[in-house]
């Protein structure tokens, strides 16, 4: 039962990282990093490390994906401006 | 086409070095000496109940203090490149909606309240000063959301960081001074172990750098967020 909850988290980990990659908006890269992030802190707490755990959610699922958007819309604007 | 050889080799080489550390990976089932040495050394001499905080506060303590330091950098540099400007923007913003005011009004008081609680119980469970303060900075992310109009008090905040910067760096000196050496948390009283008032200064710090952490985090996002 472990086993396959770890086995599953791994592989969306994967296949958010994939999907960050070839994905062609960045809305959606970020998204999809953010979410890595998310399985990998619930990854760290099946692995018994909850301080890690706890920064991850926090820091790379949670403010580090809203500064990324917030990086998005700035030069997404600036781009206009220039247009 | 060589482009694509290339990436193709360099692949290659990274799966068979990953392949060659896998093959040789096998579950731990004991401790490695360094961490037996910490379980068995740290109860006694330290005295908090959570081993990763005195790990990370008092035997690692110079690491952290330049973990707060690239964090400072980092604040500051975003602050350098995206400063405010006055300049208000003239398009009306979309208001939130009700239950959304309403539901932040009710959460951010105990998001708030959590982060000091998790900052303030780093020597008891998981959690410490950079977790406590990422929990906070994302209550003031919830409130920048909701009130599109809201500006933190940006001289409080500067004040509160660089104060907690201060006295973090002069805890470490009184640790250098009063007992073994720097960020040596022996120079206040051990207490009972396991108690909120317990190993020594472990929460004093705790609380400079879920502080320091706070305030910094709330700085990145508000400039981020700066129109």
């Amino acid at each position: 039962m472990f086993q396959i909850a770890i086995f599953i988290m791994g592989v969306s980990m994967i296949a958010g990282a994939v999907l960050a990659i070839v994905s062609r908006s960045l809305i959606v890269s970020v998204v999809a990093v953010g979410v890595v992030s998310l399985f990998a802190s619930v990854l760290y707490l099946f692995l018994s490390a909850p301080d890690v755990a706890m920064t991850e959610a926090a820091i790379g699922a949670g403010l580090s994906t809203v500064i990324f958007l917030y990086a998005v819309k700035k030069t997404r604007n600036r781009d206009m401006e220039n247009d | 086409m060589i482009k694509k050889a290339v990436s193709f080799v360099v692949i290659a080489i990274f799966s068979l070095m990953l392949f060659a550390v896998i093959k040789e990976w096998e579950t731990a089932s004991r401790l490695k000496p360094l961490a037996r040495e910490y379980v068995t050394r740290e109860p006694a001499e330290l005295g908090a109940s959570n081993l990763v905080t005195a790990i990370v506060v008092t035997y690692r303590g110079l690491d952290t203090l330049g973990e707060v330091t690239v964090l400072f950098l980092a604040a500051a540099g975003v602050g350098l490149f995206l400063k405010l400007r006055d300049r208000e923007k003239k398009t009306p913003r979309r208001n939130s909606s009700e239950i959304l005011k309403t539901g932040i009004t009710f959460v951010l008081p105990a998001i708030i309240m959590f982060g000091v609680y998790i900052f303030l119980n780093g020597h008891l469970t998981p959690g410490g000063g950079f977790q406590g303060g990422a929990v906070i900075a994302s209550g003031v992310l919830l409130l920048l959301l909701t009130f599109p109009d809201y500006r933190p008090k940006y001289g409080a905040i500067h004040t509160i960081e660089s104060l907690s910067g201060t006295f973090y760096v002069l805890a470490g000196i009184a640790g250098l001074v009063l007992a073994g050496g720097f960020l040596d948390n022996r120079f206040l009283p051990a207490g009972n172990f396991g108690q909120i008032l317990s190993a020594g200064a472990i929460p004093l710090i705790y609380t400079f750098i879920g502080l320091k952490v706070g305030t910094e985090l709330t700085g990145i996002l508000s400039n981020m967020k700066g129109e």
